[in-house]
């Protein structure tokens, strides 16, 4: 199924996200990636470190009605595939990004711009993964 | 004060994913796509994401030696390169690559009213607890940062 080739408002979207890891680091001090956020929420090592992460997941969670209220931002959130895919690649996701130590925004957006070069080896490893899994899918297998 | 703070970092970061179209997993899957109908959106969002906190960063981190409402910046990673960074991302991308969607760009999209995203995060959180299980048979045991 085709999208849209939306640079400007990728553009303007990835410049605001990129903001919000500026604006974490600079207030609490801490990396915006969402594996961390995810899991130290889930596994608080301790109250204060369960908090701010439930705070920053509850502040991403309501981006969504605000934009769709005050703005009719609706984009659209529903994959094309099947649940059972949606299932299995999420279950894989949890154990990968837990078992590297972070995703796309901590490995990709905060470990890149501090020229970490564990994270360029994860980002150039998860991409690499991701373009030969939907070429398999896609083109082999004819998913 | 910092709990409302940083639910407002949230917020700008939840809403630059569902503007930038990552939050859409048939868009992350054509990024994907090269042979096929290649959307090349997400470049833009990651480089877009990636300069702007580069500069970010960079500045900061010149400028001061602490945080505005906490003692330091937790920025020290482990620096190894070793068989579960690879390993990891390599199920990371595999799993991207079967759902569309990344951990990060899946949160904001809990607020839609679709179900979809919510399985997703589900599965998601099974696979984090999944690997806690099997993290004491890895070699090397590194903490979740």
């Amino acid at each position: 199924m085709p999208t849209e080739f939306t640079p400007l408002a990728s553009l303007i979207g990835g410049g605001m996200i990129g903001l919000s890891a500026t604006l974490l680091m600079l207030t609490i001090g801490r990396t915006a990636g969402a594996t961390g956020i995810m899991s130290g929420a889930l596994f608080p090592a301790s109250r204060a470190e369960g908090t701010w992460r439930l705070a920053m997941i509850l502040g991403m969670i309501a981006a969504g009605p605000i934009l769709a209220i005050l703005f009719g931002v609706r984009p659209n959130v529903v994959p094309a595939i099947g649940l059972p895919q949606v299932i299995l690649g999420g279950f894989v996701v949890g154990v990968g990004v837990s078992m590297s130590s972070g995703c796309t925004s901590g490995h990709g957006i905060c470990g890149l711009a501090r020229f970490s070069l564990r994270s360029l080896v994860a980002v150039l490893t998860f991409m690499g993964a991701g373009f030969v899994t939907v070429l398999l899918i896609r083109h082999v297998l004819g998913g | 004060m910092k709990l409302v703070v940083v639910s407002l970092i949230g917020l700008l970061f939840g809403a630059g994913i569902l503007i930038s179209g990552m939050a859409d997993p048939n868009k992350v899957l054509n990024f994907f796509d090269i042979l096929g109908t290649w959307d090349p959106s997400l470049a833009f969002v990651m480089g877009g994401a990636l300069v702007v906190n580069l500069i970010g960063y960079q500045v900061m981190f010149r400028l001061r030696s602490k945080p505005l409402i906490a003692e330091t910046f937790h920025k020290t990673a482990p620096t190894v390169i070793d068989a579960n960074l690879v390993g990891g991302a390599m199920l990371f991308g595999v799993g991207w690559g079967i759902a569309g969607f990344c951990p990060g760009a899946a949160i904001p999209t809990l607020g839609s009213g679709e179900i979809a995203p919510v399985i997703f995060i589900t599965a998601l959180g099974f696979g984090m607890v999944a690997f806690r299980l099997i993290r004491p048979m890895l070699p090397v045991q590194e903490p979740v940062a």
